[in-house]
């Protein structure tokens, strides 16, 4: 197409084994536009960041810089090229200063002394640069997380980085703090800095991008300006029929709740009244930082609350403590798995067993036959797929790793699930079965409250649906009637941000 | 499963059989040399000379070997070994009270030590080396101020442990009986299920409802009850309780975990092989001692032991792992 392009992946494909993630994708990044990638989790963005990073090498097509082809075999050749990626885990030293991260790996150096004052200089130019009024001297550590970003972004055009790659800046910002950052976006394109910025906020694309390139299960859909409307972007990320992706079926739920939470208080959390019945499933909705997997970890009592009652069939269990909760009947597949689910070296038998491993026990002996037996049988009821259920879990896909998580709970017969992104870094086959083990709890008589980044999943799988905003919930919409912008609508329920979106 | 076509297995699969023991064969590859070097190495006097002095060694790495698989670490086993050992002898010997509760004292003094250590990790949330490093101190400090730093004679009980009982030393057969009961506890319980899987990962264990902190309060107690086990040992051979009786032993006891396969990041470890450490560790010493080896060298020749041993270990599971 057009010449003037900085940076262009030319029909560039990927493959992971047998799977095709990235197939004849093209895009383009200008100099002094933002290009947004958008697509749902699984669509690819993350694949061909790592491609233009040097994480990964296409199989096939081109890397164009300047209108010439390059190769980008690894990250330092990445960085030579003037490419610098910011990625939401940052690559900063939390204990050393912001002028010594900025010149890491290149410190500057007289007769093999570290030259303080030049490294210094060259730190305040670069926050110059974007604006920025910090003292170098501060150690990142006690920066916040935005200023922290901002100081990765400094560091980056230091390297007189011609193409920054932004990998979802704002997913753990708060409202003003994505509109300085916005403010310093704008700075640098003027500046002549191609962007490629990724967000799951549609209301953010419009506030930055220039025009949004749309990714659906590894494939180049469309180019389109920025300005698209939001129904319109949703249909081609998504672009399928959203009733056969989620087979909800819905119970019909009785009058007795199974799951009530009477004014629940603790941090950022503020007087949450909840209840879910036998055969329902209720969503939690919101804006990341909203407060969904705090009020989640506090009900499963991984967490302390300040006040608040947490009834199971009603009868109230004590705060903080998860065993009393999984003899209550609850069961928490936790937000992340690998940190927070699993032991990753124990075996999958090992990892199915853990809730169940005390009740079964007798005279403090584990039952170690019947903890294999019923392990053997919940893998197979959730077709976990596994050579042997005594290899480590460590070697399961994520999908099926995260169907260990939920085998625990139906091997401890848990009759209200608490669910925190059940299907995160889930591939769609994996998704649909996890969806269906969602139906058998609802149609035995149990309930589940799940929370979700994900509104297609949110609206899919859902009876009602509870939207979150600041630590309160903001509205409750029937799912039925619910849409993605009247979730959105009540999750940004809150002025100021709508503020800072105006300004732009 | 593969369909890469592969010679059928015939029975024994000695690869597989020398990548998982790595230390049992290092520790035969050290006999036979020992045996070539010195054939004093293997007469009966011999071995069970390097039985007794592995025993105590190993008693108090059975123990280590909890709190390593929980992801701890215990640096007070030295220090617990010399109060318990003080404790039950000052009981007889100075007190007067009834010898026959003199181990059982002991024992109960070791077993509250490991939950002080506990405690502060679990609830005043210490890191563990931090929390034994006092305990080691702390513990060496009080056993001076019972002892006024002077040797107190041990009771008949604990004379007993250092004894023979017919042909066979007594430490041999503690070592055997607590050896089993260790590898019971660790393997069939609940207690040992649970180190496992919060050495393994903390939070996951802690979002299963098993209680994390009570689990690591228990492996310290088990800790401090294996030491007092083996101060005792100790001092019954000697039919006295020294101040400084077993001081540095946590090195060598963490040494034997470390070299019998456990991870001192947690949920990794076995009763056998930390067995396999402690006897490597004192076939070292005992075939250098024959061979006339100066004490010197001998600190060195160990260190390196060290080192290669677990390096053979990591590099074992990077192949494993790719």
């Amino acid at each position: 197409m057009s010449n003037d392009a900085l940076l262009v992946l030319d029909r560039v494909c990927k493959s992971f084994g047998p799977v095709q993630v990235i197939d004849e994708v093209t895009v383009e990044v200008h100099a002094g536009k933002v290009s947004v990638l958008l697509g749902e989790n699984g669509a690819g963005k993350s694949t061909l960041i790592k491609m233009i990073a040097g994480v990964h090498s296409a199989d096939s097509g081109r890397i164009l810089m300047d209108g010439k082809e390059v190769q980008i075999p690894d990250t330092k050749a990445s960085e030579a090229l003037g490419i610098a990626t910011i990625h939401q885990e940052l690559n900063l030293v939390p204990s050393m200063t912001i002028a010594e991260n900025i010149t890491l790996g290149r410190v500057p150096r007289r007769f093999g002394i570290i030259n303080r004052r030049e490294m210094r200089r060259i730190a305040r130019e670069a926050l110059d640069q974007l604006g920025l009024n910090l003292d170098v001297n501060t150690p990142v550590g006690d920066l916040g997380l935005a200023q922290q970003q901002l100081v990765e972004i400094a560091k980056a055009l230091s390297l007189d980085a011609r193409v920054l790659i932004l990998d979802e800046p704002t997913a753990a910002l708060t409202n003003a703090e994505i509109a300085g950052l916005f403010e310093v976006v704008s700075q640098l394109k003027t500046k002549g800095v191609g962007m490629v910025f990724i967000s799951h906020h549609l209301d953010e694309i419009a506030a930055i991008g220039d025009f949004v390139n749309v990714l659906r299960d590894g494939k180049f859909i469309a180019t389109v300006p920025a300005d698209t409307p939001e129904n319109e972007l949703v249909r081609l990320m998504v672009g399928r029929d959203i009733d056969a992706q989620f087979p909800r079926q819905a119970a019909t739920p009785s009058e007795q709740n199974l799951l009530s939470v009477e004014n629940l208080s603790v941090g950022p959390l503020q007087n949450i009244s909840l209840s879910v019945r036998p055969g329902e499933v209720v969503a939690l909705a919101g804006l990341m930082g909203a407060g969904r997997t705090e009020l989640i970890r506090a009900i499963a009592g991984a967490d302390k609350y300040t006040s608040g009652t947490v009834k199971v069939a009603g009868k109230k269990l004590p705060r903080n403590d998860v065993a009393a909760a999984t003899r209550a009947g609850l069961g928490h597949v936790p937000e992340d798995r690998k940190t927070q689910g699993l032991v990753l070296d124990a075996s999958v038998a090992e990892n199915i067993g853990y809730a169940t491993m005390a009740s079964t026990a007798k005279a403090g002996l584990v039952d170690r036959k019947g903890q294999r037996t019923r392990a053997e049988k919940v893998a197979a009821r959730l077709r976990i797929r596994m050579g042997n259920i005594d290899q480590p879990i460590r070697s399961l896909s994520g999908g099926n790793q995260q169907k260990a998580v939920f085998g625990r709970w139906f091997s401890a017969g848990a009759k209200v699930l608490l669910l925190d992104e059940p299907t995160r870094g889930v591939d769609v086959g994996a998704k649909v079965e996890i969806y269906e083990l969602i139906n058998e709890i609802t149609a035995s008589g149990g309930c589940v409250l799940m929370a979700s980044s994900e509104l297609p999943e949110v609206l899919g799988m859902s009876d009602r649906v509870l939207v979150m905003s600041q630590g309160r919930i903001a509205g409750e919409l029937a799912t039925n009637e619910a849409t993605q912008d009247s979730i959105m609508a009540l999750a940004v329920s809150n002025v100021h941000r709508e503020d800072e979106m105006g300004k732009k | 499963m593969s369909s890469v076509a592969t010679t059928p297995k015939k029975g024994f699969d000695f690869k597989a059989f020398l990548a998982n023991n790595g230390a049992l064969v290092g520790l035969v590859v050290l006999c036979l040399a020992m045996f070539i070097a010195t054939p004093r190495f293997l007469t009966g006097p011999n071995l069970m000379n390097i039985g007794i002095q592995v025993s105590t060694i190993a008693v108090m790495a059975f123990g280590m070997t909890f709190v390593i698989v929980a992801a701890g670490i215990d640096l007070s086993v030295g220090s617990i070994a010399a109060i318990s050992a003080m404790t039950s002898s000052y009981w007889v010997t100075t007190a007067g009270l009834p010898d026959g509760l003199s181990i059982v004292v002991g024992l109960a003094i070791g077993g509250l030590c490991g939950w002080v250590t506990g405690a502060m990790s679990a609830y005043g949330k210490l890191p563990t080396f931090i929390a034994s490093l006092a305990m080691l101190t702390i513990v060496r400090g009080l056993t001076l101020v019972i002892s006024d730093g002077r040797p107190i004679a041990t009771g008949d009980s604990v004379s007993w442990l250092g004894g023979d009982l017919g042909f066979m030393p007594v430490p041999i057969l503690i070592l055997i009986v607590s050896g089993l009961i260790a590898a019971f506890v660790l393997n069939r319980t609940i207690i040992g299920k649970n180190a496992f899987a919060v050495g393994g990962n903390t939070e996951a264990a802690r979002l299963s409802g098993i209680p994390v902190k009570r689990v690591l309060v228990t492996v310290f107690v088990i800790s401090g009850i294996f030491a007092a086990l083996s101060g005792m040992i100790l001092a019954g051979r000697l039919d006295s309780a020294q101040p400084t009786l077993a001081s540095g032993y946590e090195l060598d006891a963490i040494a034997a975990v470390v070299i019998g396969g456990a991870s001192l990041s947690g949920g990794v470890g076995r009763i056998s092989g930390t067995l396999i450490g402690a006897l490597v560790l004192a076939v070292i010493r005992n075939g250098l001692n024959l061979l006339s080896v100066s004490a010197f060298w001998q600190q060195v020749v160990i260190g390196l032991v060290i080192a290669i041993a677990v390096g053979f270990d990591v590099l074992r599971r990077k192949n494993v792992r790719h």
